[in-house]
């Protein structure tokens, strides 16, 4: 029988192995430089505390119970291999212990942010990095990463292995860069929770994308003074703040105009806007990702469909095609416009980007065939509609969406 | 660590290069990387036109002129570094000469522990 005592004490394991998994796996790899090694240790001393708290009580400090527990695991298994490198391994945990427990200095950074940069190294291929945060940094399974990724559990596996293995094999450094790296890699570790979430938002079933919320807001922790890791931050609150009412109960789209907006999770708007405000007082010019977080916030915090600020929107886009030229953003900025200037521009807009660069992209013509329909042009609109489900991912919501829209012409 | 670095030359990316004020002489880069013991060793190549490849099929020896690959990018040369990690291999290839116009590729030793 569960007693309310158990499912407390359940709740408390739960948050502190959540809050202290990464810290200690990311501490292991500092130690012993053995990913596998620190992932096993980490979760062997996680299913000794579930069998222990329970049973005694949780210990005064439950996050060093923890560390102790993977470290002794992994002396244990250290002890066992009876190599060179095994010994020195050994003797860095013994002499971390030894550290601890006399209360000297803790390392001058936090092993987090070494792992979280090491995760992605440019030197890494990208799906490896992705996939080795995901596993690392977020703790989501191979499982779960490879359901994400539509690929199977052995080649996600594969795929983990293969980057652990190039980490060690090409001397890739366990650190944070150097200053005059710094920047560079920075935009790199943005880069790939940005294609977390991305991968994650068009899903309905979004775990991928709170995980991509959950590490941007890691980021901001240990990184404060890096605008652009608040403006990422802010970007995926927006987006995550209508989560709730972008599907209706039977798994379609629905357009951002028909969202209740009372649904909007006002929380995460605040912290997304908070984010802003603070990024904003960095005194740095916005890039990408501060870009980006403001045009979702003109959405976010808009009364109504109605009172959004199009012309702020345009001006914002256009900040963003200087600073990161893209066909799919110029499609976004045309948009824009015909919110703005009314729809016939809109269709002037759309007619002025390169579609060359836009083939094949079921947007286009979607974008066409909207402004078409506003415009009480239904016959075209259907034709636009109809390129446009044929370019859509197939079986997919927004697929369903674009027949609805034939349907209601 | 120790790396192979392969200067490899690329007719491409030398159409496009454009010099830069920061460009290093080879002389220069090989100052630089002598005084800090990070070279082991390391040689121009001739080009492809003077390659010769081996291989030896039902025992008979077959000896074709050119190089291995038919790519247009080629060996013109390698370096044996001695770096702590990656990241300083990445700092001394980006500095090299041929990085701007053409292009380095670092490879890890095999070592004893492998």
């Amino acid at each position: 029988m569960t007693t309310d005592a158990d499912r407390a004490t359940a709740e408390a394991i739960t948050s502190v192995v959540a809050a202290e998994r990464t810290r200690m796996i990311a501490g292991l790899i500092r130690l012993t430089g053995d990913w596998d090694l620190a992932e096993d240790c980490v979760q062997d001393a996680i299913e000794r505390a579930l069998v222990h708290w329970p049973q005694e009580g949780m210990p005064r400090s439950p996050a060093a119970w923890l560390t102790t527990a993977g470290r002794n695991r992994a002396l244990d298994v250290l002890r066992r291999r009876e190599t060179e490198r095994a010994k020195l391994q050994k003797r860095a945990i013994m002499d971390e212990m030894g550290r601890d427990s006399t209360g000297q200095a803790e390392p001058e950074s936090d092993d987090r942010l070494r792992l979280i940069f090491t995760c992605c190294h440019p030197a890494l291929p990208l799906d490896g990095q992705v996939a080795l945060t995901l596993k690392t940094v977020a703790g989501l399974s191979t499982a779960e990463i490879a359901r994400a990724f539509l690929v199977s559990e052995p080649t996600m596996s594969q795929r983990l292995l293969r980057t652990k293995r190039k980490i060690s094999n090409a001397g890739i450094p366990y650190r944070v860069p150097p200053d005059e790296l710094l920047a560079e890699r920075t935009a790199g570790v943005l880069a790939v929770v940005y294609l977390i979430f991305n991968e994650g938002y068009g899903q309905q079933e979004d775990y991928l994308a709170a995980e991509a919320l959950r590490l941007a807001r890691l980021l901001v922790d240990l990184i404060p003074g890096e605008d652009e890791a608040r403006g990422l931050l802010a970007l995926v609150a927006f987006q995550m703040s209508r989560r709730s009412t972008r599907f209706n109960a039977r798994g379609d789209l629905v357009p951002m105009e028909e969202q209740d907006r009372s649904r909007w999770d006002a929380v995460l708007i605040e912290e997304g806007n908070w984010h802003l405000r603070r990024a904003a007082s960095s005194g740095r010019s916005p890039g990408p990702n501060r870009l980006q977080a403001h045009i979702a916030a003109c959405h976010s915090t808009a009364a109504a469909a109605e009172a959004t600020a199009w012309g702020t929107i345009v001006t914002l886009y256009d900040a963003l095609l200087a600073a990161q030229p893209s066909p799919v953003i110029a499609l976004n900025r045309a948009i824009a416009i015909g919110f703005r200037d009314g729809y016939e521009a809109g269709l002037a807009a759309l007619d002025a980007l390169d579609a060359k660069a836009l083939t094949g992209y079921y947007l286009l013509p979607a974008a066409r065939a909207d402004f078409l329909r506003r415009l009480g042009r239904a016959k075209e609109a259907r034709g636009a509609y109809q390129t446009a489900l044929e370019l859509a991912p197939a079986g997919q919501p927004e697929q369903r969406l674009l027949q609805r829209r034939i349907t209601e012409l | 660590m120790k790396y192979m670095m392969f200067v490899v030359a690329d007719p491409d990316a030398a159409a496009e290069a454009e010099p830069s004020e920061d460009d290093l002489t080879i002389e220069e880069w090989l100052a630089d990387v002598e005084s800090r013991g990070k070279r082991i060793t390391g040689d121009a190549l001739r080009p492809v036109s003077d390659a010769t490849t081996v291989r030896v099929s039902h025992g008979q020896v077959l000896v074709t002129d050119g190089p291995f690959t038919e790519s247009k990018e080629w060996i013109a040369g390698f370096d044996i570094l001695e770096c702590d990690n990656l990241d300083e291999a990445i700092a001394i290839a980006a500095r090299h000469p041929q990085a701007n116009g053409g292009k380095l590729e670092l490879r890890p030793f095999w070592t004893d522990e492998d």
